[in-house]
């Protein structure tokens, strides 16, 4: 064969004839059969979907959540950044200014009125998550539903917002603890 | 011994019912076992350990819609899948289940014979009616009008046709050991009821595998090839026929077809286990008193027919199937030659040994 070779994980095959016992089959069909047999015994790899579940990698990106502070204020206040760092322009928003009387809703004067994440656009990066300077948005470990219409996909603030009164997991981002009773935090759902 | 009409129905009636049963649960056993072999768990949503599996098949079966292709022959075409299925029951009809049941020891007053018909060429009609075998596959194969499901039913005769030459010599060494009468099969498994070598504490023990492990080799192979089951599966390939003989069928009558698989199995390994593996003899039976012993006979005999068809699916889940030339060389250039040659060997045995 020439010398020239990239790497020196080459093989040459060459076509062999077979011996009189490789002939014979059933020595490497008794082997295979021993092989299987000890498979027969192992302890089965299934995970039973619906009853259990594996966890999650600690780095899963999925739903995004717009985190309240421990009064419950709304921690985003508009700046646009995630908006500016989202790859997939997935995020619009409207900003507004806070009024009297709304100091216990929004955590300082300008917030976000409206709030958009078209999940369909959305690559579910993170970046949005690294730019944020007010510790606003984060990406849960929800998985983001599915839905039969396309406009279903758009997320606004209600779908988006941390529900009021609950506290955010620390690792997961996910709201689990409700007037300190556990809560059940669910993506709202809307199929049709 | 007169022969008992009634005693003839109701074996019949069970025969049918046991060998539908174990097919339909051959269904269950079959993907549980794959699973296993593959490290996983296989059906459990229907029933405990998914035990009523066969009958969500069934009934799924049964309500798909029933497809006739527009250029098939209607007629053959509905055929087809019957006559499979009705030769695949028709063969347990020369089984002897065990020895005749002393009704006298539950207050009857006669001997129940435990098997549907005792022919004398009881070995013959097994491979007369397996042969007719083929034809359902052949005609359905047909009369589906799609290259594909002829190439599959070509292939199912052609492979038939070839190992059932190799069987039938492999037979011939067994019918050679029995001596007089030897084509029924009752006498065959009577004729494994003594001692092993002669020896008589091995007494029960005296199979024909014992004598005849290169026979029971091409039987069993060849036994693989007419059940169409892997590594002799061509007529199906759902690789590169995309179902084989079977493609254009749905419903019910696929049903059929894919059930009477399992059915020839069932049948075949009782043929297996009372031609080679002794069939309701075990050691230790004969000291039991005759009633009990005929009844342990079938547990032993249904036993033995467990092992077989659980062996017909680990070799089915081992090995990848043959490509048609090797499956044509294997049957002709080497099971076709090794037969006779066990049959001249049996010849000399018995000539030299006079056994």
């Amino acid at each position: 064969m020439s010398a020239l070779s990239l790497t020196n994980r080459k093989k040459v095959l060459e076509k062999k004839e077979l011996t009189f016992m490789e002939s014979l089959y059933l020595p490497a069909i008794f082997g295979g059969m021993l092989i299987t047999l000890k498979h027969l015994f192992k302890k089965k790899i299934t995970v039973q979907y619906p009853e259990e579940k594996k966890a999650f990698s600690k780095v899963f990106r999925g739903q995004h959540i717009l985190k309240r502070d421990e009064q419950g204020r709304e921690n985003c206040t508009a700046c646009g950044l995630c908006a500016v760092s989202c790859p997939a322009e997935a995020i619009t928003m409207v900003a507004a200014e806070r009024k009297k009387g709304e100091e216990h809703l929004y955590k300082e004067e300008k917030y976000a009125a409206v709030y958009e994440i078209n999940m369909l656009r959305c690559i579910f990066c993170g970046l949005c998550e690294e730019a944020c300077p007010k510790d606003a948005i984060y990406l849960t470990e929800q998985i983001a539903a599915a839905n039969y219409h396309r406009d279903q996909f758009i997320f606004g603030k209600d779908k988006l917002v941390q529900p009021l009164g609950t506290s955010a997991h620390p690792k997961t981002y996910m709201p689990y603890v409700k007037d300190g009773k556990p809560y059940e935090y669910k993506t709202p759902v809307n199929l049709q | 011994m007169e022969i008992i009409l009634s005693d003839k129905l109701i074996l019949a009636t069970i025969v049918f019912a046991i060998s539908l049963g174990v097919a339909a649960y051959a269904t269950w056993a079959e993907r549980k076992l794959a699973a296993f072999f593959q490290d996983r768990i296989g059906p459990n949503r229907a029933g405990i350990f998914g035990l009523l599996q066969p009958i969500a098949d069934g009934v799924k079966l049964f309500m798909k819609e029933e497809i006739i292709p527009a250029n098939s022959d209607k007629f053959l075409f509905i055929v087809g899948p019957s006559l499979f299925m009705l030769t695949a029951l028709m063969t347990s009809a020369v089984i002897p289940w065990s020895t005749p049941l002393d009704l006298s020891y539950v207050g009857g007053n006669h001997m129940f014979d435990m098997q549907v018909a005792d022919i004398n060429i009881g070995i013959l009609y097994v491979f007369a009616v397996v042969s007719i075998g083929v034809y359902g596959i052949m005609i359905g194969g047909w009369a589906s009008n799609n290259k594909y499901s002829l190439m599959g039913a070509i292939r199912a005769s052609s492979q038939m046709i070839s190992y059932e030459l190799a069987m039938g010599l492999a037979i011939i060494a067994i019918i050679m050991l029995t001596g007089h009468n030897g084509m029924s099969i009752k006498n065959i498994v009577s004729a494994q009821s003594g001692g092993l070598y002669g020896i008589d504490t091995l007494k029960g023990l005296d199979w024909n595998i014992f004598y005849q492990p290169l026979g029971f080799l091409i039987f069993l192979i060849c036994a693989f090839a007419e059940c169409n089951r892997t590594p002799f599966d061509l007529p199906e390939c759902e690789a590169e026929l995309g179902g084989g003989f079977h493609i254009e069928y749905s419903s019910m009558k696929l049903g059929l077809f894919l059930f009477a698989e399992y059915v020839n199995m069932f049948v075949s390994s009782a043929v297996i286990a009372s031609l080679y593996f002794g069939g309701y003899n075990f050691p230790g039976l004969s000291y039991l008193p005759e009633f009990w012993q005929s009844i342990a006979g079938v547990g032993v005999f249904l036993g033995k027919i467990f092992f077989f068809i659980f062996l017909f699916m680990w070799v089915r889940w081992t090995i990848p199937r043959f490509r048609y030339d090797q499956l044509m060389n294997l049957g002709w250039k080497v099971l076709l030659p090794l037969a006779i040659l066990n049959i001249v060997l049996t010849g000399g045995f018995m000539l030299f040994f006079s056994k």
